[in-house]
């Protein structure tokens, strides 16, 4: 719980160090400027393929974590977990245990129970603002946006996004709890797809629980079940299930019920583990009496393991590989060619030439598919000449448009192929793209 | 059957709502009370909406379209000026720039170069594209923009010439000319060697093949001595592949001695205003064929 709350409350605070036409923090979604920064990653719009990369990574691991470990996910790193469980902690620093919180609940109107219930809101409240308040970090220059939002002047969008996730998480911690896993939750719903006899769940041992019942002290556990039916299980359950029941699609797997029952077990001098993580298939296994198995490369697993490999390294092989130039040529639609007065003909593009990096750019133009072709390109308004595209400038980190004009004489081909390439003047990087120069509508 | 075993309201504690028709008689299944409330709710509500807003079709009303006014006096029209004005106010800064700067300076500006490429090509589409085409590339008798050859010229001072005062229009400073039906004057076999020498001029053909001297005596004060054209009266040029009426073949030439075509574009200076004529000016000078 700890772990994941420092990573989101500490997470925007962590500096990169870009140059200086870029922001320095690592973990940034510039949504004006359009770019999305995460440590050495830098995203642009149009590469938004990396996000659903990483979707399907988180994705795909997720299904790998499930089908060994069951609801690990669930348990111990889903916010909504995590957050209840911090609701819940607070709960029980201010009303005391359940069986207090009980009796608070029940008792009648009184300054106690009133300053009380009051101080759980309030912490519930100052919690949840600053979760909202955490949230903005990551669409803003973190030190900046702090010292806006101590001197109250952010723009209107960080305070409804402030207020909307403090509603948020207010009522999905504080009241939603495990009604939004039962009822909002699209995993919990299709987890079970991704389990088998092996994956690790929580059980209950019935072989060694059963027959339940409660016991008196210092009598005999001959001819009955270690579980004493004490019902602590069943009250810790976040879920509010009963674990003795078997697994339930409910169940998160957050290891409560293992915990308060080992401490039930070691008060009563009982080995530990009547409520332990365990899979299906041994349980079968030992009431057959037969030795207990555990496979970790099954059909599943192998399969999950492969899709994650091969994502992984697409993904990695796009990151090393991307190029710090992108070249986008638009022929005209309309007209799509133009006869001059000499009877050559004249076709117009639109170029795009995006400069990644973050140091102002010169970028060699050429054009090769068609022999004597004269180019020209606009930079403004004012059609320029030979010099112009051996060193069209581009602003760092932004888009050069340019438009071009090719005229030459009629061709042969009524679509004939060109490819045009750019070059950086100083570090030779090209990047090429294909478009078509048209002579006639044959 | 027994017909009171198909009888709802014998077996069920509902009764009717006493309607009764041929002896069907209707249960009494109220609306929901929830309903109802908000059903009250939205009543209230009206006549709250009466009051603030122009409601009734009163014949003596006085508001915009003859009915009650409301307390807000809200209409379509001021909506429209509001919300218009937040545009207006937005595009003024670069407006303002733009009045204050001489065409050929906009050409060297790029932020206020791109200001007028945009507003000019919206201009373009709503008042130009319907003879000129939405690229500017022109149709049969209405010429194409996007090129090189240009009957009055294509620098941004004669384009904004044209523009503004149109071609055969009805304003005093518009360009005008006319070429005469020439069929009577001619004779009908000059006419046919005029036309035939004027088809080889675009194709590329000598200045010495017959017709020639026809064409000197009656065509070349106006289309040039070699069919270079003359813009000062918007004379075509005759010696490029560039054809207004048709594609240059003699048949065409010939009906345009008999009888010339003349094409007209109305004045738009009184329509669209100094600002827009800019814009479109800037706009058609970018299309590629600006001098």
């Amino acid at each position: 719980m700890l772990i994941t709350l420092g990573i989101y409350y500490l997470a925007p605070w962590i500096r990169w160090d870009r140059g200086i036409n870029a922001p320095d923090q690592a973990i940034l979604f510039d949504i004006p400027n359009s770019r999305a920064y995460f440590f050495f990653i830098e995203i642009w719009p149009q590469e938004v393929y990396y996000i659903t990369g990483i979707l399907i990574i988180a994705a795909i691991g997720l299904f790998f974590v499930t089908s060994l470990f069951g609801r690990a996910w669930c348990g111990y790193i889903c916010p909504q977990t995590v957050w209840t469980d911090l609701f819940v902690w607070v709960e029980r620093i201010l009303q005391g245990d359940r069986h207090q919180r009980l009796k608070l609940d029940k008792s009648k109107f009184s300054f106690n129970k009133f300053w009380r219930l009051l101080a759980t809101h309030l912490v519930w409240i100052i919690i949840s603002v600053l979760t909202g308040g955490a949230w903005v970090f990551y669409f803003n220059d973190a030190p900046t946006l702090m010292l806006q939002l101590i001197n109250q002047d952010v723009p209107w969008s960080v305070t409804g996004w402030v207020v909307a996730l403090t509603g948020s998480t207010y009522l999905l911690a504080g009241f939603g709890r495990e009604q939004v896993c039962n009822y909002m939750c699209p995993y919990a719903r299709f987890q079970s797809a991704m389990f088998d006899e092996e994956s690790l769940i929580i059980c209950y041992d019935e072989l060694r629980g059963e027959p339940r019942s409660a016991r008196k002290k210092d009598s005999s556990w001959e001819g009955r079940g270690h579980c004493i039916d004490c019902k602590i299980c069943v009250h810790v359950c976040p879920a509010g299930i009963d674990i003795r029941d078997g697994l339930q699609m409910e169940c998160i797997a957050c290891g409560m019920c293992i915990d308060a029952c080992n401490n039930v077990m070691d008060k009563l001098k009982l080995p530990r583990g009547l409520v332990r993580y365990d899979t299906e298939l041994n349980h079968k296994l030992r009431k057959e009496n037969k030795q207990e198995a555990v496979h970790i490369f099954r059909k599943r697993t192998i399969l999950y393991v492969s899709v994650l490999f091969i994502t992984i390294s697409t993904m990695l092989y796009g990151l090393i590989n991307r190029s710090p130039i992108e070249l986008h040529v638009l022929h005209d639609r309309n007209p799509i060619f133009v006869e001059l007065s000499d009877s050559r003909i004249r076709n117009g593009y639109d170029i795009k030439i995006l400069n990644k990096t973050h140091q102002d750019k010169n970028y060699k133009l050429t054009i090769s598919g068609i022999d004597d072709l004269d180019i020209k390109i606009a930079v403004a308004g004012n059609i320029m000449g030979n010099k112009w595209f051996n060193s069209l400038p581009v602003f760092a980190d932004s888009i050069g448009h340019f438009r071009v004009f090719l005229t030459a004489q009629k061709q042969n081909n009524a679509r004939q192929q060109l490819i045009f390439n750019v070059e950086d003047v100083y570090t030779k990087i090209k990047e090429n793209s294909d478009s078509i120069f048209i002579s006639s509508l044959e | 059957m027994n017909p009171s075993n198909n009888n709802i309201e014998t077996q069920d504690d509902i009764g009717t709502t006493g309607h009764e028709w041929d002896g069907i008689t209707e249960l009494n299944y109220p609306c929901p009370r929830w309903w109802v409330w908000i059903f009250l709710g939205t009543i209230v509500w009206a006549v709250g909406y009466w009051y603030i807003y122009p409601a009734w079709p009163v014949i003596s009303g006085d508001s915009e379209r003859g009915g009650t006014k409301g307390v807000m006096e809200w209409t379509q029209y001021k909506q429209l000026e509001e919300s218009q004005s937040e545009i207006f106010s937005r595009r003024a800064e670069n407006l303002e720039k733009l009045q204050n700067t001489s065409t050929k300076d906009v050409m060297d500006m790029p932020e206020l170069y791109e200001f007028a490429v945009v507003g000019g090509k919206s201009a373009f589409k709503e008042n130009c594209a319907q003879c000129h085409g939405s690229g500017g590339g022109g149709a049969k008798g209405y010429p194409n923009l996007n090129d090189d050859d240009w009957l009055w010229g294509g620098s941004l001072k004669e384009l904004s010439k044209t523009i503004k005062y149109g071609i055969r229009s009805d304003h005093k400073n518009t360009r005008n000319s006319v070429m005469p039906p020439l069929a009577a004057v001619m004779g009908k076999d000059s006419v046919t060697k005029v036309s035939r020498y004027v088809a080889g001029l675009s194709k590329g053909s000598s200045s010495t093949a017959e017709g020639a001297k026809e064409y000197k005596q009656m065509c070349s004060a106006c289309h040039g001595v070699n069919g270079e054209g003359n813009r000062i009266f918007g004379a075509p040029k005759l010696s490029d592949g560039i054809w207004l009426y048709g594609k240059g073949d003699e048949q065409q030439i010939e009906s345009q001695i008999k009888s010339p075509q003349h094409g007209v574009m109305p004045a738009w200076i009184d329509r669209l205003g100094e600002d827009t004529i800019k814009q479109l000016v800037v706009y058609v000078y970018s299309l590629g064929g600006g001098e």
